[in-house]
């Protein structure tokens, strides 16, 4: 007889090791599945997580967890080929708990979170890959694995397999992304000494900088570059979407070692030693890009669901929540002795409720605007940059004539009708 | 020192090879006919993917597992599946 256990987490990321943990804390006997050496191994992220989610599955989890700074100064540039238009806001009040977001290094911060479901009770092994879900009468009732007998059983399986799901995939529950969906970013984690850090970002021991960076830093294409502040380094990486990629022709480590290069950047950087440098997707569709998370005996959560808010930089949190609220669920569905898709479908119901969907919806037009029209990526970015270059210079330009020639930077051949237009978009978008 | 080149980068990273490529072309006729631009060999991370003149050279032991090949070839003649458990790239940090 083979093994059956009550819920089966595939993938040991935020989101499933999220969804262990509440399940194995309510008592269900819990498998936790993954597919590399270790939990984090194949996991890769810029670095900022927002604290909220995870303070409500472990409150004050800053006592315990392998944690980078907690950032303290959030900062947008905009950059041009020689220049940074640079926007921010410092809040000594994020360096205190409950602290707002801390960079993490998921490799450590994974394998962390993944034992606090072990010490609830959940089952974790590694080196194994989920190649398919069982399907027995419409309904999954396992897994199939790549080891010998590797099949086994559970009343919920919960795919947290991240961004590429195949497992969702096969199961029909969603189609596979379009290049215009997914970020394709690589990053790099840059040793330097603590102090530094310190001195260069203007922070003491235990306060972070994370900048994300706009413009030249995805050569006007639909994306972002980001340098966030470790404990003795820096993390620095640049995303556009596979599509603009393939459209133009970008190598990936180019940009980012064009970004290394800005002058803006270089200084930063100076002297340290590159330690790893990651590949990874981000499915930034949004709102229109989430499928079906709710099936008979099964759920998805996290990126597999394609739960990213790419406009504020949440991901690893939203994993997070989604997998607490479809572990809730699941408890549910057993008190019920129903996990068919209606019984498991106070998961989804949950989700549309929560800030995730909610936020999700709001910007549901972004990622389709941005991506249609490249002007703000293209024209309008490095025109903003140049225009306050611009207006800080003196040189003679009286104030007026600065003003108007400004203005007819913006406006240029388009004319003020079509800007008017642009910014209309851009608005109703967001608001 | 902060590396530059991407073999330097690539370099930095941890791999255990499978004997078996996860990542197969479906069928090396459609690269060489109906793909002028041979995108995967430029927007691939890892540079798994290169032009031998007449083949798609496969450099799977390379590769970050990131899917950007599945979903970014042009003709959909990328096979992606996963390297067997515990194989492949293993990340050590971020």
């Amino acid at each position: 007889m083979p093994e059956k256990f009550d819920v089966i987490v595939v993938g040991a990321g935020p989101a499933g090791s999220a969804a262990a943990l509440v399940c194995a804390r309510n008592g269900l006997n819990t498998l936790l599945i993954e597919r590399g050496e270790y939990p984090g191994s194949k996991n890769v992220m810029g670095g900022v997580l927002f604290s909220k989610d995870l303070r409500e599955l472990i409150p004050e989890f800053w006592k315990e967890a392998p944690l980078e700074r907690p950032v303290v100064d959030h900062r947008y540039w905009v950059l041009g080929e020689q220049s940074a238009l640079q926007i921010g806001y410092k809040g000594m009040e994020w360096g205190e708990e409950p602290y707002n977001t801390f960079v993490v290094q998921r490799a450590k911060f994974d394998q962390w979170f993944a034992q606090k479901a072990v010490e609830a009770g959940a089952l974790l092994i590694n080196k194994t890959v989920v190649t398919e879900c069982i399907v027995e009468k419409g309904k999954v009732v396992g897994v199939r694995t790549d080891r010998p007998d590797g099949d086994l059983y559970a009343d919920v399986v919960v795919l947290a397999d991240g961004v590429n799901s195949l497992l969702a995939q096969q199961l029909g529950f969603r189609k596979e992304h379009k290049p215009g969906d997914v970020a394709l970013c690589v990053m790099e984690c840059i040793n330097l000494p603590k102090e530094k850090v310190n001195d260069r970002f203007n922070i003491k021991d235990n306060q972070g900088v994370a900048i994300e960076l706009f413009g030249d830093a995805t050569k006007g294409n639909f994306g972002a570059g980001f340098l966030y502040t470790t404990n003795d380094g820096i993390n620095i990486g640049v995303g556009t979407t596979v599509a603009a990629m393939v459209k133009e022709k970008l190598k990936p480590y180019d940009l980012l070692d064009q970004l290394k290069a800005h002058p803006s950047i270089k200084p930063l950087l100076e002297g340290g030693e590159s330690a790893e440098y990651l590949a990874h997707l981000i499915p930034e569709g949004g709102y229109r890009s989430v499928q079906k998370v709710v099936g008979n005996g099964v759920v998805v959560v996290g990126d597999a669901a394609s739960l990213v808010n790419a406009i504020n930089g949440e991901g690893s949190n939203m994993a997070m929540h989604s997998g607490h609220l479809a572990a809730k669920a699941i408890v549910l569905a057993k008190k019920r002795g129903d996990f068919s898709e209606s019984g498991l479908s106070s998961y989804r119901e949950a989700l549309n409720d929560s800030f995730i969907m909610k936020d999700l919806e709001k910007y549901k037009d972004v990622p389709h605007t941005l991506e249609t029209y490249p002007q703000y990526f293209k024209e309008y970015m490095p025109t903003l940059t140049k225009a306050v270059g611009k207006f800080f210079t003196v040189d003679g330009t009286t104030q007026r004539e600065k003003q108007k020639e400004i203005i007819k930077m913006f406006t240029g051949k388009k004319g003020t009708f079509k800007m008017i237009t642009d910014i209309y978009r851009v608005f109703k978008a967001v608001k | 020192m902060s590396v530059t080149t991407l073999e330097e980068k690539q370099y930095l990273l941890r791999f255990k090879c499978d004997k078996q490529s996860h990542l197969t072309i479906l069928n090396h006729d459609v690269c060489a006919t109906q793909c002028p631009d041979k995108l995967c060999t430029l927007f691939c991370p890892g540079e798994v993917y290169k032009w031998e003149g007449n083949r798609m050279q496969v450099g799977y032991e390379g590769c970050h597992e990131c899917g950007s090949c599945r979903i970014g070839c042009p003709t959909q003649n990328i096979k992606w599946e996963y390297p067997k458990g515990g194989h492949g790239v293993i990340f050590r940090l971020a």
